[in-house]
């Protein structure tokens, strides 16, 4: 029962649609940047590229996404009526207005801060103004996922909350959270500078505020894919969920440790003490935890279909499975790069080993690994999932969906593994150029054309992405079934309150994050030497 | 399920996952507050009173012994982008009758014909900052330096500010026009030179930095060369010095015939 389809649809088109605005701007970049182009005569516009796609990628289209996405689990996890689809139709206007007042300032160049801001660079008013509207908008979801599991909770007391539901708001919980550090940073620290009341800002506390906010925004953007893991795939290709309750203690885990853990973004940041980036470092790597449950649960509901269609043997049992199946194909590319991605990862986390990737190349790629690619394989396969449930048409060319997803994953490796392979070599990242004819770069200039090329492959992916979705609006309508999840293999009556809620959850998050992040953030409020004066982005030419 | 209390020591969930994190912390906070930072040598971190504020980031003083003053005098202007950002039209006003004795060098209207720096139209703060380098010893000149002797600070301000109110020669030619020195389009990266037009205008303007439009190409040579010989050492943390020391006698060249040949 899908009774808001118009809003679920309006968060995908326009996520869809900034997506398809972005992701041509990093191909560009990559192109610019190669060995295979001149080296650019105005290095600014590069900047503002980065700071479009970053700001675009980052906070937009995963925000549209999450909350598209959870709009429609609250109706048809619960089958029932969202509450508040007018408060949703207001987040909704609030992010599209938003991302265009942001977007007008990085386009016309007084904002290339990038997305993550940069104090002491102030850009311009509009461009924080923009991010604002859209946290805003997107904490009206967090709020009506919230109010509709309550809603749900007091007409059905003591049933379990289906599993869907319980990580969409568990994904909702984590991102109100973590907002709050980038939003402090910008309403208390960047706005009254970039409005002119200040002339200083304290970079160094702006900067643990944001990276209060930049790790646990990824495991944000990876919750629409882990939900998707879990309760769309097994179902998708006729199998049963391994186990429901190993799926709850995953999303749990992210709730509790992947947010207070951002200090691994400031290692090399001197105003903050070696001992907190230990002790996160050491949390970071309690993340490794959920996923790894994850892709066992995943591996293992995988191997119940292969054996329910005829698998055999230890190994055997692969090729039973539905490769055909675009939800097969996606979950397996997103499996691959999730492992080389965390792998990659886990040399960031380390305190000593990520002073030698700091800043380079392979950071650049890392994230892209996780992000664009492991996450954003899953959206598409979310949208294809639930796209003939929104229109009331089928998609039916599979083969040109797996052809969408095969360049994605191909154009994702070709682009981000010569990331990661120049990044050793010690390639800074966020440079406009490159000498490419000194020797000491040469040998790089393959690699990065190498990645270049990946990049041309993706915006070929995405333009077949938006082919499948055209032709599915203009397929006959048809009548789509009912919709429904992942069921596990043991169906429990009943499960463990402590599973079943999240006070103890949220209250162990914000514990946790007062005492990682308490200390640092108070020693630097409380000092009167922190400040640097501002510098004003794109002020005169 | 519903009469289960949660936040319960008897509550299993409530008692791992709580003791857990706990123990996390505690753990990590011993490894990382007392037990790695003890293991450095220096005075600062013996006794683990010491170890825990060293790793938990209180300021300490770390050099031992009294750092090394330089042998030249360092300037003492603090460069800020708000530097003198409100300026008075009496100011300005004061600045013209104080320009009187800079004429005969800059020229009537700040535009010189004496191979010395055009001063119509330049940043206030350049101004300020270099009159108070020389009236402080910081930067050296035979003409300048007894020209800003006995001139209050208010004084270097009015005329900084004045200079800076006057119509600034106009390029013809930007950044992008054929024919740039890539010194100046893109400098040298692999050298840590970065573009001229980085900061001196055309790309972007940085607070402290010249316009350097229509400069003679001969002073502008001559600051370069100064710089990577250190004669001129009043740049703000050595950035003039680096970046001139690793740019190429042809380099510099190409940079100042490229400035003073852009302006009509």
């Amino acid at each position: 029962m899908l009774n808001s389809k118009r809003l679920v649809l309006a968060h995908f088109w326009l996520a869809f649609i900034v997506f398809a605005v972005a992701l041509p701007l990093g191909a560009w970049q990559m192109l610019v940047r190669s060995p295979l182009h001149s080296w650019l005569r105005d290095p600014e516009l590069y900047y503002r590229s980065v700071t479009e796609h970053g700001t675009v990628m980052g906070y937009v289209f995963p925000t549209l996404i999450a909350m598209g996405f959870g709009y429609s689990v609250a109706e048809l996890a619960l089958k029932r009526t969202l509450v508040g689809v007018r408060w949703a139709w207001a987040g909704f206007a609030l992010i599209a207005l938003g991302a265009v007042a942001a977007s007008v300032p990085v386009a016309m160049g007084r904002a290339s801060v990038l997305y993550t801001f940069y104090p002491p660079m102030i850009g311009n008013v509009f461009y924080y103004l923009g991010v604002v509207l859209v946290v805003v908008g997107s904490w009206i979801w967090v709020a009506l996922m919230s109010v509709n599991l309550a809603a749900w909770k007091r007409d059905n007391p003591g049933k379990t909350v289906p599993l869907a539901m319980f990580a969409t708001v568990a994904g909702a919980y984590l991102w109100g959270w973590t907002a709050v550090g980038a939003a402090i940073e910008v309403i208390f620290q960047i706005l009254p500078v970039a409005l002119g009341f200040k002339t200083t800002i304290d970079a160094g506390l702006a900067r643990v505020f944001f990276s209060w906010t930049l790790h646990a925004i990824v495991y944000f953007w990876l919750m629409p894919a882990y939900i998707a893991y879990y309760t769309i795939v097994p179902r998708a290709i006729g199998g049963r969920l391994y186990s429901d309750a190993m799926a709850r203690i995953s999303f749990i885990l992210f709730l509790v440790v992947s947010m207070p853990i951002g200090i691994h973004h400031l290692f090399a940041d001197p105003q903050v003490g070696s001992g907190f980036k230990f002790v996160q470092s050491v949390f970071t790597s309690l993340v490794a935890v959920p996923t790894l449950l994850t892709v066992f649960t995943i591996s293992a509901s995988v191997e119940i279909a292969a054996r329910l269609r005829g698998g055999k043997g230890a190994f055997g049992w692969l090729a039973a499975l539905p490769w055909e199946n675009p939800q097969m194909l996606a979950l397996a590319f997103s499996f691959v790069m999730l492992g080389f991605g965390g792998a990659g990862g886990l040399i960031n986390m380390s305190y000593q080993l990520d002073s030698t990737v700091h800043n380079t190349q392979w950071i650049t790629g890392h994230f892209h690994l996780i992000f664009a690619g492991a996450i954003v394989t899953m959206y598409f396969a979310i949208a294809y999932d639930l796209w003939p449930h929104l229109t009331g048409r089928a998609l039916t060319n599979w083969r040109l969906m797996r052809w969408q997803l095969w360049l994605w994953f191909v154009g994702m490796i070709v682009t981000t593994f010569p990331w990661h392979w120049v990044g050793i070599l010690g390639m800074p990242r966020r440079m406009a150029y490159y000498d490419y004819s000194d020797p000491a770069l040469a040998g790089q200039a393959m690699w990065v054309a190498m990645s270049a090329i990946g990049g041309i492959i993706l915006v070929i992916s995405a333009i077949l992405f938006f082919v499948v979705l055209i032709q599915g609006h203009r397929a006959p309508r048809t009548e789509p079934g009912t919709y429904r999840f992942s069921t596990a293999v043991h169906e429990s009556p009943s499960v463990p309150v402590a599973l079943n809620g999240f006070a103890l959850w949220i209250a162990l998050m914000i514990g946790l994050t007062v005492v990682n992040y308490g200390y640092p953030i108070m020693q630097l409020v409380t000092r009167g030497d922190t400040a640097v004066p501002a510098i004003t982005i794109g002020a005169q030419r | 399920m519903s009469d289960e209390r949660l936040f319960s020591l008897a509550n299993p969930w409530f008692r791992v996952s709580v003791g857990a994190v706990a123990g996390v912390v505690l753990v990590s906070a011993a490894v990382g507050f007392v037990w790695l930072p003890s293991v450095q040598r220096d005075p600062q971190f013996q006794g683990v009173w010491n170890a825990i504020c060293s790793a938990a980031g209180v300021p300490r003083q770390w050099l031992a012994g009294k750092a090394i003053a330089p042998s030249y005098r360092i300037s003492d202007v603090q460069v800020t982008p708000q530097l003198l950002a409100d300026a008075s039209a009496q100011s300005i006003g004061r600045g013209a009758t104080l320009s009187l004795r800079c004429t005969m060098c800059h020229g009537e209207k700040g535009m010189s014909q004496a191979n010395t720096p055009n001063l119509a139209g330049q940043s206030a703060i350049v101004v300020y900052k270099q009159m108070r380098d020389f009236a402080s010893g910081a930067r050296q000149n035979a003409a300048m330096s007894p020209m800003v002797h006995g001139l209050g600070d208010q004084d270097l301000r009015d005329l900084a500010v004045y200079y800076a109110s006057l119509p600034r020669p106009v390029p013809v030619r930007a950044v992008d026009a054929p024919g740039a020195p890539d010194i100046v389009v893109h400098g040298a990266p692999m050298r840590n030179v970065p573009a001229c037009a980085a900061c001196h205008g055309g790309i972007d303007e940085k607070a402290g930095s010249p316009w350097l439009d229509g400069l003679p190409a001969a002073y502008t040579k001559a600051q370069l060369l100064n710089f990577a010989n250190g004669a001129r050492h009043n740049d703000t943390s050595e950035q003039m010095r680096n970046i001139a020391r690793n740019m190429t006698r042809g380099e510099i060249d190409a940079a100042a015939a490229w400035y003073a040949s852009i302006t009509r």
